[in-house]
């Protein structure tokens, strides 16, 4: 019995310890955060000001962001609210589906569940990993997303990065340039420290946006598991009871 | 004080008389739950029916409130999975319960499965028990199936696609088949529309029926045991199996206890882990449906992985369709298979033993192989592995025949 339980633990907790593909790019590892109210306010600053002008987050209300970020409406309506006055609308865009993939070749996403379809830890790299590449028509690339339709957005915090290379052999012998790591060629308002910290208050802000409840699951799930524990006491001295003359 | 009391006791007795005039209420009381009597030595394995209809009504009722809200349309369909995760009060809790409780079906399913392998609980006289359940199994997993494709994400709609595609491997018909299926020439609007339907009513209904039917055949043969051993031979005077005890109230208490074990694990997944790393919520179903977008890799819910990798494993694609029906199907012939006299595996000899247990190894890593992206390798390990499934049923009659059995107890230990 004590086998199988620690076994039913142990499947709980694996998927937890598998370990994320390894590509040949660096990696970057976030750290998310949903209570960290201050954190949340400043991604949601950088989600408002750089990635409203062509990603939606459809289904996120402005006032329910006010409420978990606290948020007050008036500084809601006058600093984050740039497309709509009620702030019980969703986050939508002017820019039609058809408009952007006129400019960019490809409709701009929406990224409501964004965090939850390419996780934290996929949307840091793909934050930090930008750089020069001029055959590309916006003269970036991405390390986490080859021939990303979309421009740095943030260059003006980052800067610009270029790739430097290094030489391996394959298999058969030949030899192959492939990207070692990137190098900042020029500085941008934000030195590099500053710069993952600010995109990772971002990446926080938009795991918060893929489950707004999330907060208030975990917090309901302990009083949840505590209720049970006590039944349980309580269900177990019941079956004892009566099992008592059971031999 | 007393007087009232006693006035209402009498009121009740009389109601319930008045009712069993009508309507067996006692009768059906005494038979199925105070005068059934249960081996009173069941054991952990002994949880998982009652497991199983505990998530039974966990999904029936989520599946109400979902339904409430949910919209089955191509064009609303995602957003109305994000409006009950938002917007519904407790949406994503009722949403949670639901997506959890599918796995969590199958979780208690397959252990109730392996039960019975374990304790030989489809051999003779269970024979029919063991078909109905079998056919919850597969009702199940077509339950299953019609409700992946409702969150209308990028793995509902390819894993769907897959699936029905199959059918288009059918000699003659095949194509006209997946069509008809559909109702359109790829899935769409329709086909969701038409799911949403077997997923909410027709099937969810076949299925109540057929656990009527286990439940009835159960309680007409009585429950097998750890020891296989079979308590209706030794009766008292009463008629009363010796080693039996009435279900309600030993059994009802103690699977209390295993539901509110059962609830702890369910809701730590509920409310800490909904995804389960991807497994249960897949990530690639976070992206809206995309007909003009395949992903790179689609892979079925962990729960239909084993057979997936079965139908891989199969070079030509009728081949592996007709492999994967047989490798679900070939559970209803253990009851003719096995020719072992002894029922349990306390005194099954080391053939039966290893088989089994080999069996187990097998149909996890054949699961574990149908998630993994098919290269040369995980293909080669499926076949083996597929080869090693069969193995286990086609030479049954031939290990089970002259097996080192050792004696069963008359009675229960």
């Amino acid at each position: 019995m004590r086998r199988i339980i620690i076994l039913f633990i142990v499947a709980l907790v694996w998927p937890f310890t598998v370990s994320a593909t390894s590509a040949d790019h660096p990696h970057f590892k976030a750290d998310v955060d949903v209570t960290d109210k201050a954190s949340l306010q400043r991604g949601a600053r950088i989600f408002m000001n750089y990635c409203m002008g062509c990603h939606s987050a459809a289904y996120m209300r402005y006032n329910r962001m006010g409420q978990d970020l606290g948020i007050e409406d008036s500084i809601l309506q006058s600093n984050l609210m740039f497309a709509t006055e009620k702030s019980g609308d969703t986050m939508t865009i002017a820019m039609q589906p058809g408009d952007a993939e006129k400019f960019f070749g490809t409709a701009a996403p929406d990224l409501s569940v964004i965090a939850r379809s390419r996780g934290a830890d996929w949307l840091l790299t793909y934050f930090m990993t930008f750089y020069r590449d001029d055959s590309r028509p916006f003269g970036v690339n991405n390390l986490a997303f080859k021939d990303v339709a979309m421009p740095h957005v943030l260059w003006e915090l980052q800067g610009i990065q270029k790739p430097v290379y290094r030489i391996v052999k394959k298999e058969d012998g030949t030899q192959r340039e492939v990207i070692d790591h990137l190098e900042l060629e020029t500085p941008g308002k934000l030195d590099s420290e500053d710069y993952k910290n600010t995109v990772n208050d971002l990446v926080n802000f938009l795991v918060y946006v893929g489950e707004p409840a999330q907060i208030q699951r975990k917090k309901t799930g302990v009083v949840v598991i505590l209720y049970l524990l006590v039944l349980l006491v309580i269900v177990y001295l019941l079956k004892k009871e009566y099992w008592k003359d059971i031999h | 004080m007393s007087k009232l009391i006693n006035g209402g006791v009498k009121l009740m007795s009389d109601t319930v008389g008045w009712i069993d005039e009508r309507f067996p209420l006692t009768k059906t009381w005494n038979e199925h739950l105070a005068q059934y009597y249960a081996p009173k030595n069941f054991n952990f394995w002994y949880y998982f029916g009652s497991l199983a209809l505990v998530v039974l009504v966990i999904q029936i009722v989520t599946g109400i409130w979902l339904t409430m809200n949910y919209k089955p349309s191509a064009e609303d369909a995602f957003a109305s999975v994000e409006y009950i995760m938002r917007d519904v009060d407790w949406g994503w809790w009722i949403r949670y319960m639901h997506s959890t409780g599918a796995s969590a079906f199958f979780v208690v399913i397959y252990l109730h499965m392996f039960r019975g392998l374990l304790y030989g609980s489809f051999k003779r006289p269970r024979e029919l028990l063991w078909l109905t359940g079998m056919f919850i199994y597969l009702i199940l997993m077509a339950e299953a199936f019609f409700g992946y494709l409702l969150p209308w994400g990028q793995m509902s709609y390819w894993g769907a696609q897959v699936i029905i595609s199959l059918f288009g491997a059918i000699p003659f018909i095949g194509p006209e088949l997946a069509e008809w299926i559909r109702g359109d020439y790829v899935i769409s609007d329709v086909t969701l529309n038409r799911f949403f339907s077997f997923h909410v009513i027709a099937v969810p209904l076949v299925l109540c029926g057929l656990i009527g039917l286990h439940i009835f055949a159960l309680h007409e043969v009585g429950s097998n045991n750890p020891d296989g051993a079979e308590i209706k031979k030794h009766k008292d005077a009463k008629g009363i199996p010796l080693d039996g005890i009435p279900f309600h109230p030993y059994y009802t208490v103690k699977d209390i206890v295993g539901t509110v074990v059962f609830l702890i694990f369910f809701c730590l997944v509920v409310f800490f882990n909904p995804e389960m790393g991807g497994y249960f919520l897949e990530h690639a179903n976070f992206v809206p449906a995309n007909p003009l977008k395949t992903p790179e890799h689609i892979a079925p819910v962990w729960y239909f992985t084993p057979f997936y990798a079965i139908l891989r494993a199969v070079p030509d694609k009728l081949g592996g369709v007709i492999a994967m029906g047989a490798a679900t199907l070939i559970f209803m012939t253990l009851p003719w298979l096995d020719r072992s006299p002894v029922r349990s595996i306390r005194y099954r000899g080391w053939k039966y033993r290893t088989a089994l247990t080999i069996f187990a190894i097998t149909f996890v890593t054949l699961g574990w192989l149908g998630m993994q992206v098919a290269t040369p390798n995980v293909t080669m390990a499926s076949r083996i592995f597929a080869v090693i499934y069969f193995l286990f049923f086609f030479l049954m009659p031939f290990y089970t025949a002259n097996d080192t059995d050792k004696p069963v107890p008359e009675r229960t230990t």
